[in-house]
């Protein structure tokens, strides 16, 4: 049973994944985009959690704490680029 | 039996909830709205995928990890900082100060509020405290 739950929230966030790179190439202002790449790291996140369970293996979680920090940053440092035109003042 | 069908729930309850999210994303009407689907679906989507995790290594592989606790912290910490920095672009982007409702002060609402025009306001109030004190 674990297996069918498994291969439905790996095609969940595989499509979500694939809605967020159709949102990122035509985004109608410049902070969707932004938002869609912070989206698309959680997402990112939540598939390798996935891919955890499926190999039974923990080591996938070290891969996703990174993920996850440099996704910060990097939407940090857009929005503030976009805001101040500097990110470090 | 009950724990297989705990982290199926979570799993399927976490893949709705992202998928979810990113439709909002695409679906919504104001970039505004847009900013709710990812910061609060989404976030909810990967916490149930990390439960489940959690529930598997425990009860299923045989041996407790931390891991995921310290992932969902971080990203229930870091996901209202994104949303309000975005919100942020949003704004300065998208609207005018006018746009907004007034503040029912002098002073424009903080987000708009230049840092001289803060600099000088806020000269002007140590100045009156001081004049206060010496009175």
């Amino acid at each position: 049973m674990i297996g069918y739950a498994l291969t439905f929230a790996f095609g969940a966030f595989g499509l979500a994944l694939l809605l967020n790179i159709y949102r990122i190439v035509n985004a109608p202002t410049v902070g969707d985009r932004i938002l869609a790449l912070d989206t698309m790291v959680i997402n990112a996140i939540a598939l390798l959690a996935l891919f955890g369970i499926l190999e039974g293996t923990t080591v996938y979680f070290e891969a996703s704490m990174i993920i996850a920090m440099t996704g910060f940053i990097s939407t940090v440092s857009y929005t503030r680029y976009l805001l101040r035109g500097d990110i470090i003042e | 039996m009950a724990v297989e069908l705990l982290i199926s729930a979570c799993l399927v309850i976490s893949g709705i909830f992202g998928l979810v999210g990113s439709i909002g994303l695409i679906k919504l009407p104001d970039p505004m709205m847009r900013l709710h689907s990812p910061t609060k679906a989404t976030t909810l989507g990967v916490g149930g995928a990390l439960i489940a995790s959690m529930l598997y290594f425990e009860f299923v592989v045989g041996r407790f990890s931390f891991h995921e606790l310290m992932i969902t912290l971080f990203l229930f910490l870091t996901a209202p900082i994104t949303g309000h920095f975005i919100a942020k672009t949003h704004l300065h982007l998208l609207h005018k100060p006018s746009d907004l409702p007034p503040t029912g002060t002098e002073r424009p609402w903080a987000s708009y509020e230049s840092d001289e025009a803060r600099a000088a306001i806020e000269a002007r109030d140590a100045a009156a405290r001081e004049a206060d004190q010496k009175g």
